[in-house]
């Protein structure tokens, strides 16, 4: 089984934070991890190499420093890893990040990938479905637990609102999974003077022979226009006095707003 | 369109790093340069002493953009109920098709006529309806294909949906096949004025920052839409309307769905259509404390919600969990108890009518959205709140 995981360098988001004055991110120190669901997904990935065999390759697109991401990716279980990083992919959206990978991946060849049901820092969980799209796959989102692969099919669960459907696809495919999946491993003592040791396969535009009009910014029908800060809240009241004084107050205050 | 440092007039200061949210902006040998993160969101260019910092257009940035008619809401439907966000899209697209001098239009696949009928009670000029017993159960592909194919014809200006687990899973696809820009999650939208281009605005970096996304070119425009954000206009069931039947001959699947499961604990039932919600969170100290949420909830008629850290804790089924990574809800009132307010959790409740934050550490970051505070120990005080409100409410 060639198995695919897509993943994504992100600043930590529960880190961040905006600075009022200024209304830029404050960033210090802020550190870049890997996707929280996408260590989820390389947890699937390794898990199905595990029982059926085969290749687990981790695949980014990212400026240099997200080889990073890829050696943690191989600490925990990753056979290979591939960077995709050239000025060209600038400004990529979803769009255009989805058609860069979608080559990359139609290069390397795939059973099944997988992807993280979103990234923290965009939250967009577009990316996944987009691929699929773009290389003819199916696709099947927010999967929970991998009931059977075989070596022409998939039985899985995929979450909703309101439970599950079980749903079963053709090869290839692509999964997008939610945390319920798994326990993600640590990586071990041998993962990680792997991880040490491994080459890095490093594409770039020209290696995917891409018309650079699908690329990067010039490839992505979306922009931003502008960033700002959230709207603080409105007038609050803190409640003064004991404990039941202060429920007494709450309690008026409901029954005046007709919330009870 | 690109961001350029000016050499020459960088003196290494280093306050564009900062303004950064991509962290897109390195130095070397001692100046500034911008690198392949750059999202081209400007936040840089007003940051920059010397003003060595701009932006370059090219050539290619003026291209035409293509022509387009027509609000479109997607409205989905599950088990033939259609989810309610799609009642609140048509009362937003009314707004924006008529800033537009266009049409507002619904699709549904599944459902009944009586469906159809009740989205233009909602505001639909016109409805594109396929009952095929293939798309009754949401799948993406067939879903996809069938979308895709009929904004191929009629050419619409902007395509709507909810940010639900459907709405999110298979615009994508569309927009990937149709070469469309697609904007997740969006909690306002606006039309520009100058261009008419819809302005589609969304929280990113876990609601850390707001983001306004625009599509220059490209078309339709596409977005999926928060539910609970946009307000429902007035239902008229005189209105009229007219109904096209769509065929879905041609249409296949690769994936099949083998069963659907209903897994809802009674009190997490509906909670973002709530209209009262507690939440819980580590302050509430265990399943224990848990139980004195479902009493005051159970004296309110309200359903139970979670922080992210009672669920990690095991306290909660996750599917309690309100914020970033679990639901969003906006109900009239939320009383949020040991939550200490993780900016995380907040942008999945911040936007309620009234909120209550009771917390021990009067620093917490939950009482900065709260209508009412009480800086206290929650497992003291809600068994008292529960008995004051009974007695409030006569039982």
């Amino acid at each position: 089984m060639r198995i695919v995981v897509c993943i994504k360098q992100v600043p930590d988001s529960a880190e961040v934070r905006i600075n009022p004055e200024t209304n830029t991110l404050i960033r210090d120190g802020v550190p870049t991890i890997i996707n929280p669901y996408d260590v989820h997904a390389l947890e699937a990935g390794i898990q199905m190499r595990e029982k059926t065999g085969g290749k687990v390759t981790v695949i980014t697109m990212g400026p240099p420093q997200a080889e990073t991401a890829l050696r943690e990716a191989i600490a925990m279980g990753a056979d290979e890893a591939v960077l995709l990083s050239d000025r060209a992919f600038a400004g990529s959206d979803t769009w255009a990040t989805a058609y860069t990978l979608s080559l990359a991946i139609g290069q390397i060849g795939a059973d099944i990938i997988l992807c993280g049901k979103q990234a923290i820092d965009g939250d967009t969980a577009q990316v996944g479905p987009e691929i699929a799209e773009f290389m003819d796959i199916p696709h099947i989102s927010y999967i929970r637990k991998v009931l059977d692969v075989l070596p022409d099919k998939i039985v899985v669960q995929r979450l909703m609102d309101d439970g599950f459907d079980v749903i079963e696809s053709s090869l290839p495919v692509l999964l997008t999974v939610v945390k319920e999946l798994n326990v993600p491993r640590l990586p071990s003592l041998k993962g990680k003077m792997a991880a040490k040791k491994a080459e890095i396969k490093k594409l770039t535009a020209a290696d995917l022979k891409a018309d650079e009009k699908d690329l990067g910014l010039k490839g992505s029908p979306t922009q931003v226009k502008n960033i700002f800060a959230p709207e603080a809240k409105k007038d609050r009241k803190m409640l003064e006095g004991s404990p039941e004084e202060k429920i007494d107050t709450l309690v008026k205050e409901l029954v005046g707003l007709k919330c009870i | 369109m690109y961001i350029k440092v000016r050499r020459e007039l960088c003196t290494g200061c280093e306050a564009c790093l900062q303004s950064c949210p991509y962290d897109a902006i390195v130095m070397k040998e001692e100046k500034a340069e911008i690198t392949e993160l750059c999202q081209l969101c400007r936040a840089c260019l007003s940051v920059c002493p010397e003003g060595a910092i701009s932006e370059v257009r090219e050539a290619s940035d003026a291209k035409e953009t293509a022509q387009g008619r027509g609000v479109w809401v997607f409205a989905e439907q599950r088990d033939g109920k259609v989810a309610g966000v799609s009642f609140e899209l048509l009362g937003a697209g009314r707004g924006l098709a008529e800033k537009l001098g266009t049409e507002l239009v619904a699709v549904l696949f599944g459902g009944t006529d009586h469906d159809a009928k009740e989205l233009i009670g909602w505001g639909a000029d016109k409805v594109f309806h396929c009952d095929d017993p293939l798309l009754s159960t949401f799948n993406d592909e067939p879903y996809a294909a069938l979308l895709s194919k009929l904004i191929e014809e009629q050419r619409p200006e902007i395509v709507l949906t909810g940010a639900t687990p459907i709405g999110r899973s298979f615009f994508p696809r569309v927009a990937a096949k149709l070469r469309a820009g697609l904007t997740a999650d969006c909690t306002s939208l606006e039309i520009d004025e100058e261009t008419k281009n819809l302005l589609q605005i969304r929280p990113a970096f876990g609601g850390n920052i707001m983001a306004t996304i625009f599509c220059p070119h490209a078309r339709p425009q596409m977005a999926t839409v928060r539910p609970r954000v946009m307000k429902r206009g007035a239902y008229d069931a005189s209105k009229n309307g007219e109904i096209i039947k769509i065929s879905a001959k041609g249409i296949a699947s690769r994936t099949k769905v083998v069963e659907t499961v209903k897994e809802v604990s009674e009190l997490a039932i509906n909670l973002q259509d709530a209209n009262i919600i507690v939440a819980g969170g580590r302050g509430m100290g265990g399943e224990k404390g848990f139980q004195l949420l479902y009493e005051l909830a159970d004296a309110l008629g309200a359903s139970v919600a979670a922080s992210r850290a009672a669920v990690d804790e095991g306290w909660v089924p996750y599917r309690h969990q309100v914020g970033q990574t679990g639901k969003t809800v906006s109900p009239k009132l939320y009383i949020a108890c040991g939550i200490s307010g993780a900016v995380q959790h907040l942008v999945g409740m911040q936007s309620s009518d009234v909120i209550i934050a009771i917390n021990k550490n009067p620093e917490a970051p939950i009482f900065s959205v709260a209508t009412y505070g009480i800086v206290g120990d929650a497992q003291e005080i809600l068994p008292m709140l529960t008995r004051k409100i009974k007695e409030a409410k006569g039982l």
